[in-house]
């Protein structure tokens, strides 16, 4: 019996793996692979953004400011009341940070694609072209910060030889004139943010079906046209996601005001996150630091949702 | 012999078929000659706007080769005193150290986590991938600048402030949720009969994906490894929040220091800023066609 027993128990564990196998073989995997595959990066985002984001959230309904320990504790919505009510610097910042984030991502979304069309063309020395063109993608925003310091130091700038052309004046700093600031911080900005959205157009590009254009020009259609009825509305689910996410990216990004103007003169250039990291760097106060990035989750999540809407995203599938 | 079929086209033929498009149609004379885009239409703009690239670059290049006090608009003598004095009396050396062992961390970790999650997303169906999924998509929208405060916290815990360790896992971290995405469409245009072709042939689901997958997708995984290098090289916040010792800082860190310092030394600055571009300038113009091919094929897609 007991060998009986034995034998029949046998087979069981030598069919088990060769089960396993033949179960990889027909798709119907271990259950837990997928699980598997993922928990790392899971884990790591739990860990790294979904942990300090619920942080922010809690902090931002306490008051916490290592430097004044007395005051922490539970402040319900003070901070809030805080910034709506009593701070017009956080008013400034949000209106900037909407200005700053509306002006550079339209202005390179129009010569981005532009520029898109054009090299998508064929002309000689094209590879040349796409490659010098593309050039400033990779650098960056530090780097560009110290080109266009450079650039536009009164001594040693490029206004100093515009001057001895007879444009402008010697001595002018763009950079520390509340005037001429902006337009000065876009056009460093731009140079180097055009790029990015030309070569995701380019990419794009490559995929509309070349008889489209061919049945176009049968039918008479002029270049225009082709490019209103063709081109654009094939581009259109591309160009939405690559403008959503370079506002989201632009509202975000301090690398490059922070080391061009450090967010001045006097503040002009102040942009929300770039508020929120002086708030909590040089004055300790995390807990109204927090709820100001509330806040910009808040308003960032708001517009991205209208945004979509809006532009009717994915529409035409649905 | 697969991988060779599959890239061919896509690489080489795609800018081409536009001169198909517009070029042979010319004949027919339905408008003047000008039908195909006339040369100075292309050559205008674009000379235009390469001015506008291309000043900047040389203002840099002016500034670092020629010796300090020049006015001259050409770097004539070329002197390197001020390469010299970056990189060892300005400790670039140590800078330039730090940031490829972060960059290349970063690209390899971000590569390997995104390609098992980018796999699961596209060939498993399971209870958590819509939820997933969507908290990619979210993760988006959390700026890494304003997490600031929680993550020094997190890594002070872990007692990992002052290692690079810690600016490689917040680089990873907010490089994997686009990088993921971008994978899972990659795999997706796959067609999963190669890979069960290889389970027939008596391949394990790893081995198939190794041998199978991996080489098609070259590309994309070109156009994401890049992506995350040059992103952690350039990535200036993590590292000067995390990073306090000067023998651990990274190059934008360094420039932002030479930047901000009372009297600028703008040679040694320009020098400083020649050295941090040079390697991702040569990344990129080397990797161009894979990237714009990659970012295609992956685009993202619902």
């Amino acid at each position: 019996m007991a060998q009986a027993a034995a034998v029949a128990k046998k087979p069981p564990p030598a069919k088990r793996p060769r089960r396993r196998a033949g179960a990889g073989r027909t798709g119907a995997t271990p259950r837990r692979l997928p699980y598997l595959l993922i928990a790392p990066a899971a884990l790591l985002m739990l860990g790294f953004i979904a942990y300090p984001v619920i942080s922010v959230f809690y902090y931002s309904l306490q008051h916490y400011n290592p430097t004044k320990p007395w005051r922490n504790g539970f402040a319900g919505l003070d901070n809030f009341t805080r910034a709506f009510t009593e701070d017009p610097l956080f008013w400034d910042t949000l209106a900037f940070s909407a200005k700053w984030v509306f002006v550079e991502v339209g202005l390179q979304l129009l010569f981005g694609l532009a520029l898109a069309l054009i090299v998508n063309q064929t002309f000689a020395g094209r590879a040349l072209g796409r490659a010098l063109v593309f050039s400033p993608w990779a650098v960056s925003g530090v780097l560009t910060s110290v080109i266009w310091v450079l650039l536009y130091n009164s001594q040693t700038g490029i206004t100093r030889y515009l001057a001895d052309l007879g444009i402008g004046a010697y001595g002018t700093s763009w950079l520390s004139d509340p005037g001429t600031v902006f337009p000065a911080a876009i056009v460093a900005d731009l140079w180097r943010g055009v790029p990015f959205f030309a070569i995701l157009i380019l990419a794009d590009l490559q995929s509309v079906p070349k008889d489209l254009y061919e049945a176009a020009e049968v039918d008479g259609a002029s270049r225009l046209r082709q490019f209103l009825h063709i081109t654009l509305p094939h581009l259109k689910d591309a160009i939405i996601l690559s403008t959503l996410l370079r506002m989201v990216w632009e509202f975000n990004n301090v690398d490059l005001l922070y080391t061009l103007t450090g967010g001045g003169p006097a503040g002009e250039t102040t942009t929300l996150p770039l508020y929120v990291a002086t708030t909590s760097v040089e004055a300790h106060d995390f807990g109204y630091a927090s709820a100001l990035t509330t806040v910009a989750f808040v308003v960032l999540l708001f517009c991205s949702v209208l945004y979509l809407r809006l532009s009717k995203f994915g529409g035409d599938d649905k | 012999m697969i991988t060779k079929d599959a890239e061919a086209p896509t690489v080489t033929s795609a800018p081409r078929t536009v001169l198909e498009a517009f070029g042979p149609r010319r004949p027919k004379k339905r408008q003047r000659s000008w039908d195909e885009v006339p040369r100075r239409q292309i050559y205008l703009p674009l000379g235009v706007y390469l001015v506008f690239t291309l000043i900047p670059f040389y203002w840099i290049a002016l500034f670092a080769l020629r010796p300090a006090g020049s006015t001259s608009l050409v770097p004539w003598p070329v002197t390197f005193e001020h390469f010299d004095k970056v990189w060892t009396e300005r400790s670039f050396g140590t800078y330039f150290q730090n940031s490829v062992l972060i960059g290349v961390a970063t690209l390899v970790m971000t590569t390997v986590v995104a390609l098992a999650g980018g796999y699961a997303l596209a060939r498993f169906d399971f209870r958590l991938k819509r939820g997933f999924m969507l908290a990619l998509l979210c993760s988006q929208f959390v700026p890494g600048a304003l997490l600031l405060v929680p993550l020094f916290e997190i890594f002070a815990n872990l007692e990992m402030i002052n290692s690079l360790g810690s600016v490689i896992i917040a680089e990873t971290v907010f490089q994997l949720p686009l990088s993921m995405i971008l994978i899972g469409n990659f795999i997706k245009n796959v067609p999963p009969s190669l890979e069960e072709a290889a389970w027939v042939d008596g391949c394990s689901r790893f081995r198939a994906f190794c041998v199978v997958v991996l080489p098609l997708l070259r590309p994309g995984l070109i156009a994401v490894g890049s992506f995350a290098f040059v992103h952690s090289w350039n990535h200036f916040l993590f590292a000067l929040m995390f990073l306090s010792d000067q023998g651990k800082q990274t190059i934008p860190v360094g420039l932002n220091t030479l930047m901000s310092a009372d009297s600028v030394d703008l040679g040694a600055l320009a020098a400083g800023g020649i050295v941090a571009a040079v390697p991702v300038v040569i990344v990129f113009a080397f990797i161009q066609k894979w990237l714009i091919t990659g970012f295609s094929a992956g685009a993202v897609k619902g």
